[in-house]
């Protein structure tokens, strides 16, 4: 699951930055590549006098690879929803001292309490999109699609050879059940089967299985129809106005990326003063215009760039903010089937 | 009583030991070591999200290699892996054979130039190796894509439309793994053509074989070492390949590589990616066991 673009510039960027040691101590920060403004960390050394050096990863495995090795020595990191839970129950996180994050109460209503870590005892979120579908207006038959994963799923004949799909079974299997109204987490192998001929089916009309490179082939025209993140949608979209972005009906997954702080950080005050600095609006959005993703703190959208906030897609309308499906993690048992499902699809 | 001559041999056993010694410790650090883990790993049960549950022992990820439960938890025989194993097994052949074909006529043509000429060629053979795997793969996805500069080229010659549609297909992945695999077949071809003696080919010639009887009775022969050493080299490499077909394919059929990948990944499976592994390796023995079995033939065809 690698959504960001493989710069790591902003790691050497970021040691760049860090040759004036100073007293009020350090902060090893690492988060996805590509995934913070630089310009962002050295705005926090002005305002905190921390010393703050930025590591980056391109996978939650890798993460997480890492943190049960014990090396790292990381103060802040950045999983994903889909990571928190198992991080919790391996104790690789520590709890908040939220005494000293005032600024949980900056949390817009939406993300107060979520399912994966209901209090904020342990993560706070950092940005959040969603899984949806893009299609180019100009190449599908009518100019327009209905909001549901039907078209996705069972595109018309004149797509034949014109729609992609994320590569990977998380992305593509939830989507999948949601269209026939299965539960994502079904340990039922009927269930399983028909969610398999559903994807097979799909198979014959996709051009291909891919998850890099999302942002230019929608955007030269190459293909019709793109399983999207919407932070890559809405940069390919600066590139060809015609694309738009769905929020189908049965279901969209929204994921979200969390600050946590690993067990046996060294800086675990540093941590908080940082995490509580972060949810500063005009911080945190910041951060939002560098990686064209939406916060989760009310009043950022004052600082937002004027495009981004607009874009429908970055900034869920009102009247769709039901549609989003936050992240469940499956039992064991139900993400078996979903890899059985994965490998027919390919064997 | 030894004699001076056992004293003398036993120094000479001693000193053929030390200095075996360094080479064995690194094979059995860096070999032998993580054989033993991937080996005891494919024994556990899985974690229930990635790792294993240490001291739980089973068999499971060998049986589920060759079977699946049904829904009464019966055993059925299942061919999705071995489907997969044959794929690759087969692009692995098909590489092998597209870089014997290309490579002996240029190991040939190498062999054949001027000394001087021939070293600036060699020196061109091994350039791509100063550049990282990864960095030419992606300059063939920018070389092969749709608007890209193969494309564009033969828009402007008036044969390409804008939609060359190669990149992330079966073709792409093929031509990824010739492309790479390529000097690894040349090399050690061109080295068992520099040793060959010429006279021999010319005695052919006086014996009144045509150019291709020389070729085909003279010149291949003597070369079938290099070809085996390079049949090695390509086949082995291209079988586990996994960066390939992960960048340049479409995604639509799995590789070994990408399935032992995404046991570890997603699936959540060690044990099974450790089997899976294992079965590869075997794979890999196989083809070496008989290589070298030719190789013995060879030479005692040769004594």
């Amino acid at each position: 699951m690698i959504r960001r673009t493989p710069l790591a510039l902003s790691v050497l960027l970021a040691l760049g930055l860090t040759g004036t040691a100073q007293a009020a101590g350090t902060l090893n920060f690492a988060n996805w590549s590509d995934y913070y403004p630089p310009e962002l960390l050295k705005k926090f050394e002005a305002d905190t006098g921390i010393k703050a050096t930025l590591d980056a990863y391109d996978s939650n495995e890798t993460l997480l690879a890492k943190l049960k090795a014990g090396g790292g020595n990381y103060d802040v990191i950045v999983p994903s929803d889909s990571f928190i839970q198992i991080m919790v129950q391996e104790d690789l996180l520590q709890k908040f001292d939220k005494s000293q994050l005032p600024n949980l109460k900056n949390l817009a209503p939406t993300f107060q309490s979520l399912d994966f870590d209901p209090g904020h005892d342990y993560t706070v979120p950092y940005l959040w999109g969603t899984t949806g579908y893009s299609y180019d207006a100009k190449a599908v038959p009518g100019g327009v699609v209905e909001e549901s994963w039907k078209a996705f799923f069972e595109p018309p004949a004149e797509l034949k050879g014109k729609v992609v799909a994320l590569n990977s079974a998380d992305d593509l299997y939830p989507p999948a059940a949601r269209y026939l109204g299965i539960d994502v987490c079904t340990e039922n192998p009927q269930d399983a089967k028909k969610i398999q001929e559903l994807l097979l089916k799909q198979k014959d009309m996709l051009a291909m299985y891919n998850s890099d490179g999302t942002i230019e082939r929608m955007a030269a025209g190459e293909v019709a129809m793109h399983q999207q993140w919407n932070g890559a949608f809405h940069r390919a979209k600066e590139q060809r106005d015609s694309l738009v972005y769905v929020y189908p009906k049965e279901g969209i997954s929204a994921f979200i990326d969390n600050f946590a702080i690993p067990k046996g950080a060294s800086n675990v005050k540093e941590a908080h003063v940082f995490i509580n600095w972060m949810m500063q609006p005009e911080n945190i959005a910041a951060a939002s215009n560098f990686a064209k993703y939406n916060n989760a703190i009310a009043g950022a959208e004052q600082f937002m760039d004027k495009a981004l906030f607009e874009d429908p897609a970055i900034n869920t309308p009102k009247d769709k903010l039901d549609r989003l499906r936050p992240f469940q993690l499956c039992s064991p048992k139900a993400l078996k089937l979903r890899s059985t499902v994965w490998t027919k699809l390919k064997k | 009583m030894s004699t001076p001559r056992q004293l003398a041999a036993r120094r000479q056993l001693l000193r053929r030991l030390g200095l075996i010694t360094p080479s064995m410790l690194v094979l059995a650090v860096f070999l032998v070591a993580p054989l033993a883990i991937m080996l005891l790993v494919s024994f556990l049960q899985p974690g229930d999200y990635g790792g294993v549950k240490w001291g739980q022992y089973s068999a499971e990820a060998y049986i589920n290699f060759l079977y699946e439960r049904d829904l009464d938890d019966s055993l059925v025989f299942n061919t999705d892996y071995l489907g997969i194993f044959q794929r690759s097994l087969g692009l692995a052949v098909m590489t092998t054979l597209g870089c014997l074909l290309i490579g002996f006529p240029t190991a040939l043509y190498l062999a054949l130039q001027s000394e001087k000429k021939r070293n600036l060629l060699l020196f061109l053979v091994t350039v791509p190796f100063w550049t990282n795997l990864l960095v030419r793969v992606y300059a063939w996805i920018l070389l092969l894509r749709n608007g890209g500069l193969i494309d564009s080229g033969l828009g402007l010659i008036g044969l390409g439309d804008g939609a060359l549609g190669i990149l992330y297909s079966d073709a792409a992945v093929m031509i990824g793994l010739l492309y790479t695999f390529l000097p690894f077949m040349v090399l050690p071809i061109y080295t068992s053509l520099e040793k060959l003696d010429w006279r021999l080919v010319e005695a052919a010639f006086d014996l009144g074989a045509n150019r291709f009887q020389a070729l085909k009775r003279i010149i291949l022969p003597l070369a079938l070492p290099g070809m085996l050493a390079g049949t090695t080299l390509v086949f082995i490499p291209a079988l586990g390949n996994y960066i390939i077909p992960e960048l340049l394919g479409g995604g639509k059929a799995l590789m070994i590589g990408n399935l032992v990948q995404l046991q570890f990944g997603s699936a959540h499976n060690w044990p099974l990616g450790s089997a899976l592994a294992f079965a590869l390796f075997s794979l890999v023995l196989l083809a070496l066991l008989f290589n070298g079995l030719r190789q013995r033939r060879s030479t005692e065809v040769r004594i």
